[in-house]
């Protein structure tokens, strides 16, 4: 009997008016989002500065100013971490989080396996750079591990393990990576360092090994 | 001469219980693998999809079972979060 195979992920059908992932597109993507984090930052570091000069008494606005040039790509930084955000196996099911886990270990290397016994995330080589996946989306790691994507992506159960979500995800990336990166909703994308201060210390190892990859 | 055991291929699906063995087949069996092709057919009514593993850094996804695979997964969709 012969299988018929499909390349696109059929999830793609769903999200048509987005333009498919290219290495191009993304590279735009990127350069967008360094400018929105520079819009940011330039009008409140300008104003800061611009106070001391005229009137060195209004210290006090220009350090609000400062913080806020802070703490706004410091928000971004923050949602795009939270996509690496490790669920608890909920109680009684903790059987179920095992199970799930087996599967995921038979979709990977020993090294791969080891990585989500620490860190509860798995990593895994693209054609765009290295993914590390977990259970609520996924960071690709790009540029020699100085550029992180963060990307949003659920599986419509919000009772499956995090191994099986982990799963659905792997094998979506691995079906068809573009089609995953439009699918998915891009949360944040920015300096790996910004995405790593803010990631749990847990799952830091995996953006790591990710950076590592690259280099 | 020794007799060679054929191997056993499995569809599962990923659900809340980790996951579920819904069919299981031997490339002889044709009731077992008929049974399989059924299994599979419902799953993808109900809104699943079959992915087959092609070794590490490889998936694909398939609209039939396809018989010489060790194991077919079937999985929900994703969307973005």
């Amino acid at each position: 009997m012969a299988a018929e195979a499909s390349a696109a992920l059929p999830e793609v059908a769903e999200v048509y008016w987005r333009p498919r992932v290219t290495p191009a597109r993304l590279k735009r993507r990127e350069r967008i989002w360094t400018l929105y984090t520079l819009a940011h930052l330039i009008p409140f570091i300008g104003t800061a500065a611009l106070l001391m000069l005229v009137e060195p008494l209004a210290f006090a606005v220009a350090a609000i100013c400062l913080v806020h040039a802070w703490i706004i790509p410091a928000l971004y930084a923050q949602r795009g971490a939270n996509v690496l955000l490790l669920r608890l196996a909920r109680p009684g099911h903790e059987e179920a989080e095992r199970v799930s886990v087996g599967l995921l270990g038979d979709l990977v290397s020993h090294d791969a396996r080891d990585l989500h016994a620490r860190t509860g995330l798995v990593t895994e080589r693209g054609t765009l750079g290295t993914w590390v996946v977990g259970p609520a989306g996924a960071v690709l790691v790009r540029h020699r591990g100085r550029r992180s994507d963060c990307w949003c992506v659920r599986v419509a159960d919000p009772d499956m393990p995090s191994g099986d979500r982990i799963a659905h995800l792997l094998l979506a990336l691995r079906a068809d990576e573009a089609g995953f990166a439009t699918v998915a909703n891009l949360a944040f994308s920015g300096a790996t360092w910004r995405v790593r201060r803010r990631t749990k210390r847990a799952a830091r190892p995996a953006l790591d090994v990710a950076a590592k990859a690259l280099r | 001469m020794g007799r060679s055991i054929p191997a056993m291929s499995r569809l599962i699906r990923m659900d809340s219980t980790g996951h579920t063995t819904l069919a299981e087949w031997t490339a002889h069996d044709a009731e077992a693998i008929e049974r399989a092709v059924t299994a599979f057919r419902e799953q993808l009514d109900r809104g699943y999809f079959g992915m087959v593993s092609r070794g590490e850094g490889h998936a694909e996804q398939v609209r039939e079972l396809p018989v010489d695979a060790d194991l077919v997964i079937m999985r929900l969709p994703i969307s973005g979060g």
